[in-house]
């Protein structure tokens, strides 16, 4: 007999109703219920953070966190961060800066890293901060180096932005 | 400025950044089944029984398969073929019948309509084994019964070098086994066609690397015709040489899918792939060398065990055969002999990883030099210099073949890179760094304290480009986008980009209007595939031909539009025109739309489309080379190394776009550090495995990779292409655990080597231990 519940949860800002089995992570529910494919994962038991998405605000490991924990939440995922066609400052840093090669981790960084720069002060970011900030998730292509640019370079420019218009 | 040498952003990372990259694991049908693969817990034993009748009435289980559904003798083969050893008694069955050899070893497969419900019934699948002992190390294990093959290569009379040699230097050096382990684990969604279905009888999305050799090789299992499969090109999460080789799996998955009727999609755990994808680079080398007075290497001689794993997989021995083919390295030396005898464990199988051979040999290499400098007191670098081929020594044939091609050095100026990295690390503040007093104590050159720091360098010789063949066909389409279907493929290197970037530079376009397929057997049946550093060369000198074609029959049709003769136009810009003359132009479209079957330019009997296959065919590889330099601090109380710098010298011939042969050479660095620090698959006594999660194999995070400085040069275009291009994509990681090596040997200062790699905690603090001792 499956363990099964209704939920209600709202995903880049569209709501969602489904139905999940208890002990559905929500990666599984995100990627296979949702579709929502670009949650990513790499290792399923909380290490690699490639599944990273927001919720509620915070960042979590979508292989760690139940479909049915998410009930009444809001989730942002890798999909909902460009702006249309647009892609958003982070994601464009990160092609300029080449921190990213496979791509598999990827959304996993740029959600870790708004989640970080929604709850910091971005002028302040150093260097050694956003390698620290880095190293909660695992790339296996990129060495970080660009990674590691492509944040600092996404949090200057927001804190200058934010600065200017303050 | 031509398109080639520019740092253009990559074509794939909108997709991928957008979320909308398409991996294995992200491509669902209708009526899709999912399977579950029952592995042996144990590292060695007799198949007693396995029972399946509780899993298989289990909810949402559609069929459950062990080796007795399957026809008989299924092995999987090999695919690199090298030396004149029979494999055929190490190789290994699709599912294992009466004997498991190591623990991850396929024994049934679970088919479901939920992951969730096959992973529950795989557990109650009852297992009845009776263990046997398990072989676990190689160079103790007896040679006679566990020695798959045993190879030699070399040249001149070693023995004679050794015998008559003022200084002989030996140490012995273990390589640790690790592996590619790529982001994303392996998937795989096989899709029969529908009954009667002329176009395909098979859809296969996952397969990567060589998606054409894997095709043939299930179809010849599964008695199709070729064409009847479709491998699709998707995005791969990390390739390294261990994603897309012919697994179980890619014989099980499509097989159950036809047998079923239903599309049947698998995707491993992190623990599976860790246990059942390739592990690669444990050996053990007894190393050493013959010096004159002068320290001129007279002879080289390395007798090395290879730890192969259970069976030998579909790289055969190629790595050992690596191994002792490129250990030579960049040096002149008269005489050497290379014997490697590769051991079957009850560990899983070994192939490919990323530089293989040459990540082991140049660690045994190098580590060796940097033991003779201190023993013949010459500076490292000094001792390097001596010893180095130079320019006028190119090509330098190396009488030994390797991978069914001779080995032939065939361009560079060694002595010129290894003064350039030594004076751009001077430059960076390397040396001085590494000798200055830290802040927890005080160094140089392995003086005491408790974090003393170390300087180290190495130095090698890569190869890339293998053939035999790659195959583009490029088209332009009516509205002047320029196709291209290569036979490589996309495992993260940014081949799109690339082979763009050589397509519009030929047809002379904007990389913009190009768009690549790479890796898609309907669209391109010929390719070879993408590894051993070769897509940018041969791949892309495939592309570079067929798009010149292209070119050249555009320009023959353009002046047939414009009523000019072909010596008067000029390409450019997406445009064929009269030279002089602004207002006879035809766009590349316009030239497509004109050689359409209705076109009105076609001569009798000429093809309809604007397009062209071409092959391009290489005996040689082309063998780019380089230095790494690292500056590392050693917690002599903890173990813990500390790489504080890192510097990659490269020569790459011709770089198509800079910011990628960074991008692969800084990775490159990341993985080996990896392999010199932090990774290794460890084994209990029993064989059980010690490291099937990310908290036990432990790859370096943002906090254990410096910045990697590097100097990139292309001082020397390969001869064997009109491209001159050499490959990145091994550069990085080749040297690591040599200059890893010889810098915490600096640190600690050592009289003799480290012995082992991965140099964990517990061997520094050894090591740190026994110089306490010594001294």
């Amino acid at each position: 007999m499956r363990d099964m519940h209704a939920i209600r949860l709202r995903v880049n800002g569209r709501d969602h109703d489904l139905v999940v089995e208890a002990r559905r992570t929500l990666a599984d529910m995100l990627r296979h219920d949702l579709g929502y494919t670009g949650t990513h994962l790499g290792c399923e038991h909380g290490i690699c953070g490639a599944c990273t998405v927001i919720l509620n605000d915070a960042p979590v490991r979508a292989c760690l966190v139940f479909g049915v924990q998410a009930d009444g939440a809001e989730v942002r995922t890798v999909e909902g961060l460009a702006h249309g066609e647009q892609l958003s400052d982070l994601q464009q840093s990160f092609s300029d800066h080449h921190a990213l090669q496979c791509g598999f981790c990827t959304p996993g960084f740029l959600m870790l890293a708004e989640a970080y720069f929604a709850d910091s002060d971005t002028a302040a970011l150093t260097e050694a901060r956003a390698r620290e900030l880095v190293a909660a998730n695992l790339c296996r292509c990129t060495g970080y180096q660009g990674i590691v640019e492509a944040v600092l370079a996404t949090a200057r420019a927001r804190g200058d932005a934010k600065g200017s218009s303050s | 400025m031509s398109v080639i040498g520019a740092r253009l952003p990559r074509k794939e990372d909108p997709r991928l950044l957008r979320g909308r990259g398409r991996f294995g694991d992200d491509i669902s049908v209708p009526g899709q089944l999912w399977a579950r693969i029952v592995r042996s817990p144990s590292a060695h034993g007799q198949v007693r029984g396995l029972d399946v009748t509780e899993a298989a009435s289990a909810p949402g289980i559609t069929k459950i398969i062990t080796a007795k559904d399957l026809p008989p003798g299924l092995v999987i083969p090999v695919r690199l073929a090298v030396g004149s050893a029979d494999l055929s008694p190490y190789l290994q069955p699709v599912l294992a019948a009466d004997t498991v050899r190591y623990v991850g070893e396929p024994l049934a497969v679970v088919v479901g309509d939920d992951p969730y419900a096959c992973e529950d019934a795989a557990e109650l699948v009852v297992i009845d084994i009776a263990e046997l002992p398990a072989v676990i190390d190689a160079v103790s294990a007896d040679a006679g019964e566990h020695t798959a093959a045993e190879l030699t290569l070399g040249f001149g009379d070693t023995d004679a070098a050794f015998a008559g040699a003022r200084h002989v230097v030996s140490i012995e050096l273990a390589i640790g086994r690790h592996t590619g382990v790529p982001l994303e684990p392996r998937c795989l969604l096989a899709v029969p066609g529908p009954e009667n279905s002329d176009l395909s009888e098979l859809d296969i999305f996952g397969m990567t690397k060589v998606p054409v050799f894997n095709r043939d090789l299930l179809a010849g299992m599964l008695g199709l015709d070729e064409a009847l499969i479709h491998v699709h090109a998707i995005d791969a999460g990390g390739g390294f040489g261990i994603r897309g080789e012919f697994y179980p799996e890619d014989f099980l998955i499509p097989w159950l899918a036809i047998r079923l009727g239903r599309p049947v999609k698998w995707a491993e755990d992190r623990a599976e792939h860790l246990m059942a994808a390739n592990h690669s680079r444990q050996q053990h080398h007894r190393i050493a060398a013959a010096f004159d007075d002068g320290g001129r290497i007279t002879g080289l001689r390395d007798d090395i065990v290879h730890d192969n794993g259970a069976y030998c997989r579909t790289h055969g021995v190629a790595v050992p055969e690596l191994t002792v083919a490129m250990l030579p390295g960049p040096y002149r030396i008269p005489a050497y002999r290379g014997r490697v005898r590769v051991v079957l464990t009850n560990k899983t199988p070994c192939g490919t990883y990323r530089a293989p051979g040459r990540f082991e040999g140049t660690s045994a290499r190098e580590h060796l030099l940097d033991v003779a400098a201190t023993q013949l007191g010459i500076d490292p670098i000094e001792l390097r210099e001596r010893n180095l081929l130079t320019k006028d020594d190119m090509p330098h044939d190396r009488h030994i073949t390797t991978l069914g091609t001779d080995l032939v050095l065939d361009t560079g100026d060694y002595p010129a890179l290894l003064a350039a990295a030594v004076k751009e690390a001077d430059r960076l503040g390397y040396r001085t760094e590494a000798h200055l007093v830290s802040p927890g104590g005080i160094s140089p050159g392995g003086a005491a304290g408790p974090k003393p720091r170390g300087f180290g360098l190495a130095m090698f010789v890569e190869k890339s480009g293998l053939g035999p063949q790659e195959t583009a066909d490029v088209t332009v389409s009516k509205s002047g986008t320029v196709h291209v279907f290569s036979g490589g493929t996309s495992v993260g290197q940014g081949i799109e980009t690339v082979l763009a970037q050589i397509a519009a530079d030929a047809l002379g376009v904007d990389p913009l209007v190009v768009r690549v397929v790479a890796g898609d057997t309907a669209a391109q049946p010929f390719g070879a595939g993408s590894w051993a550093s070769r897509s940018t060369v041969v791949g892309g000198t495939a592309v570079h031909q067929a798009a010149t074609a292209v070119r050249e029959r555009a320009v023959q049709l353009a002046a047939r539009m414009l009523e000019a003769a072909e010596e008067d136009l000029e390409v450019r810009d997406g445009s064929i025109g009269v030279r002089g003359d602004p207002n006879a132009r035809v766009t590349l479209a316009a030239v497509a739309r004109a050689a359409g079957p209705a076109g009105g330019y076609l001569a009798d009997g000429e093809p309809a489309g604007l397009s062209a296959r071409c092959r391009f065919e290489v005996a040689r590889m082309t063998y780019p080379y380089g230095v790494h330099a690292a500056v590392v601090e050693v917690d002599v109380g903890t173990g813990r190394v500390r790489v504080l710098r890192y510097l990659v010298a490269y020569e790459v011939g011709r770089a198509i776009n800079p910011m990628l042969v960074e991008g692969q050479l800084i990775g490159g660095v990341a993985q080996g550090i990896g392999g010199a620090l932090f990774e290794e698959f460890s084994y209990d006594d029993a064989g059980q495995p010690q490291a099937i999660t990310f908290i036990e194999y432990r790859m370096p995070t943002a906090a254990e990779i410096p910045p990697v400085d590097v100097l990139l040069t292309q001082d020397a275009p390969s001869p064997g292409n009109p491209l001159g291009v050499m490959g990145a994509g091994e550069g990085g990681v080749n040297a690591v655990g040599a200059a890893v090596a010889n810098a915490v040997r600096d640190a600690l200062g050592l009289a003799g080597g480290i012995g082992q790699l991965p140099l964990t905690p517990a061997r520094v603090r050894a090591l740190a231990d026994r110089r306490e001792g010594a001294a």
